[in-house]
């Protein structure tokens, strides 16, 4: 009984997707043949679009459980994959302007060209050449590595957040413990805080032009990164340790934890996933930060690099920065992500369980 | 904490074998600021726990009950009165701990680092601390799971893991608020088995707080109940059952009828607190 019903209901998903297949293929040649793209092709991109979620949704039944996570990637990652070609396409079928939209592939290889040539203007690359390292260092020692890293934009803009963010972070997290163990601590400087926090940091910028000897230089750039993750990271902190269940402070004290082993023990894990909320923030801050200094203010960075392309109408180079300035955003993401699992390997698979869902 | 150490016997009451009491609590009185004025929580409340007694405190919820434990662990500060414990001449042990009403374990330590907790604060040494921990969590029944963490446990599991962190921290005193009361039936019914063993092995003195009266006969040498919010002394029982005991001591004519007498006696204590709520 049941095992003919099941072969019912797999048929019957077949049957749809076999269906929807038939529309989604004939709606595309119709469209095609009859040269209604240039028109339509917002529309068909809604539609094809909806067309594969029907698709997908009907595949999914048909997929065998142990398939399941397989089939979950190959959407993940062939989404993205047809946007690039549908942009290709509509691009090659002269829909949208190569001027303002280089098709993927062209992106791909300014992308390629940036990485391995020097600019023979500004006497930049955008990766440093790392390639050329053995040797400069064989002729220069340190010097020549020192001199790669500085025509590179990706170090100079890594540099950068990595400095200002530990600048930050570190005062950030004192406070922040201070704050969250002290009421009057808090009391005192919570309203100070707050209004900071709401300031758009970069508006910082012209200020820490005039502190600093060399308004041109690091300092100023740095200054505002550290800045803006003091804020994020102080509060978070503070939020962090204030919410700690009391009844763990107290599970702390009766077995006699003080002092520095209370907090190595007790207050600093049980802040530490909010803590790290706070961390989060502050990379995405420190990234539109400094992305947004190096447009205006800057000789060397991905983000110098971007504006730069604009100014002399390279659109393919501009977004090949835009692509670095992602990659450098997850690559950074990533590495928070591996160091939170190191320092909290209790939060390992409670992290997995709310994946899976 | 103005809790006095008191070195020389008290000449108060004695207990049935003639020692001093090894806390003696009188008129203690806690009261809390809030922002619609004070709220007393404990009202002339006293008790003598005897030295390896197994003492139950019963009382309708919101009576004062973990406020009171509070107070003897050093958590929290008598208003009025006074409590004296009598210590012992060994300064490395410590004086008390508590099993937690919530449950209390670090969600960030295994459950062997977990147990170990009170010997690390107070340095013990890693090797002897481990030593110590595997053994009482074996005790408990968790060895398969001295490395796993809080979370992956179910909820009878993790008590047991606040259980036996206050058990290997050796105490002079247990301090136990409701320790099986988020537990089911069940599972419940198999930690009193537990709990009775384990306080069999080594006759602590223990102050066991629940709302169970069936759980404080079958457990307790005596019942103290306390009366509705502010909580203050209701009525003490004896509990004169043989030991040791087990799930079988249930059976007895006398578990049912020290059960009824003392519901009897908590019953308007209960109507009222419920009264009180609405
Ligand atoms: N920190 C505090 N601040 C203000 N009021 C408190 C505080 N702690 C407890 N109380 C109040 O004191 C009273 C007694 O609380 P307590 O937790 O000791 O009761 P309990 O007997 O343990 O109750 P339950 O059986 O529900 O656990 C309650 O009315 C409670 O609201
Ligand atoms: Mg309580």
């Amino acid at each position: 009984m049941s095992r003919t019903q099941n072969e019912d209901r797999h048929t019957a998903h077949k049957a749809r997707l076999f269906r929807s297949l038939l529309v989604f293929a004939g709606l595309n040649l119709v469209v095609t043949l009859l040269g209604l793209w240039p028109a339509l092709w917002w529309a068909m991109a809604l539609g094809n679009f909806v067309l594969l979620v029907i698709m997908a949704e009907a595949a999914a039944p048909l997929v065998p459980g142990t398939r399941t996570h397989l089939y979950e990637q190959t959407l993940a990652v062939g989404f993205p994959v047809l946007l690039l070609l549908g942009w290709e396409l509509l691009v090659a079928g002269g829909i949208l302007s190569p001027d303002w939209f280089p098709p993927p592939t062209r992106i791909a290889r300014a992308l390629w060209e940036l990485s391995t040539e020097q600019n023979p203007f500004t006497d930049t690359s955008l990766f440093g050449r790392p390639w050329l390292l053995p040797e400069r260092v064989a002729a220069d020692g340190a010097a020549g590595a020192a001199a790669l890293a500085a025509e590179s934009h990706l170090f100079a803009t890594l540099m950068r957040v990595f400095l200002g963010f530990l600048i930050g972070t570190i005062p950030g997290l004192v406070l922040g413990v201070a704050m969250g163990l002290s009421r009057t601590i808090r009391t005192m400087i919570d309203a100070t805080l707050s209004a900071f926090y709401v300031l758009p940091k970069i508006a910082i910028f012209p200020i820490m032009m005039l502190v600093f000897p060399n308004p041109f230089g690091e300092g100023p750039k740095i200054a505002v990164v550290a800045i803006s993750a003091f804020f994020l990271v102080t509060i978070n902190t503070m939020v962090g340790v204030r919410d700690i269940e009391p009844v763990l402070l107290e599970a702390g004290r009766n077995y006699g934890a003080r002092g520095l082993r209370m907090f190595r023990h007790v207050v600093l894990p049980a802040a530490l996933p909010v803590i790290f909320g706070g961390l989060r923030l502050a990379l995405g801050t420190a990234l539109i930060v400094i992305i947004a200094i190096e447009f205006v203010r800057s000789q060397t960075g991905v983000g110098f690099l971007t504006f730069y392309y604009w100014e002399i109408l390279a659109p393919e180079k501009m977004y090949a920065g835009l692509v670095v300035v992602m990659m450098l955003g997850v690559g950074l993401t990533a590495g928070l992500t591996a160091l939170e699992r190191l320092v909290m390997p209790w939060r390992r698979d409670v992290k997995q369980k709310k994946g899976k869902r | 904490m103005s809790t006095d150490t008191v070195d020389s016997p008290h000449n108060g009451a004695a207990s049935p074998n003639g020692a001093a009491p090894k806390i003696r609590a009188v008129a203690v009185g806690k009261t809390f600021p809030s922002s619609h004025g004070p709220v007393e929580a404990l009202h002339n409340f006293s008790l003598d726990i005897y030295e390896g007694e197994f003492l139950s405190l019963v009382g309708p919820s919101g009576c004062g009950k973990s406020t009171f434990l509070r107070i003897l662990a050093g958590l929290a500060e008598e208003s009025s009165g006074q409590i004296s414990i009598h210590r012992e001449a060994k300064p490395s042990r410590p004086l008390s701990s508590m099993v937690f009403q919530e449950y209390a374990v670090f969600p960030w330590k295994t459950v062997a680092e977990n147990v170990a907790f009170g010997l690390h604060m107070r340095g013990v040494s890693r090797s002897e601390r481990s030593a110590i921990a595997a053994d009482w969590i074996d005790r408990v029944g968790l060895r398969k799971f001295a490395r796993h963490y809080p979370h992956q446990l179910s909820g009878g599991m993790r008590q047991r893991v606040g259980i036996a962190r206050a058990l290997a921290n050796d105490p002079e005193i247990l301090l136990m608020d409701e320790p099986l009361g988020a537990l089911d039936a069940q599972t419940r019914t198999v930690l009193q088995e537990q709990l009775l063993e384990l306080w069999q092995e080594g006759r602590k003195t223990v102050l066991y707080v629940t709302h169970s009266i069936e759980e404080a006969v079958l457990l307790g040498d005596r019942v103290v109940l306390m009366t509705a919010h502010p909580g203050t002394n209701k009525a003490e029982f004896d509990i004169p059952l043989d030991r040791p005991r087990s799930l079988k001591t249930t059976a007895e004519p006398e578990f049912a009828r020290l059960s009824y007498a003392i519901w009897e006696s908590l019953r308007d204590e209960v109507q009222r607190s419920i009264e009180e709520a609405e």
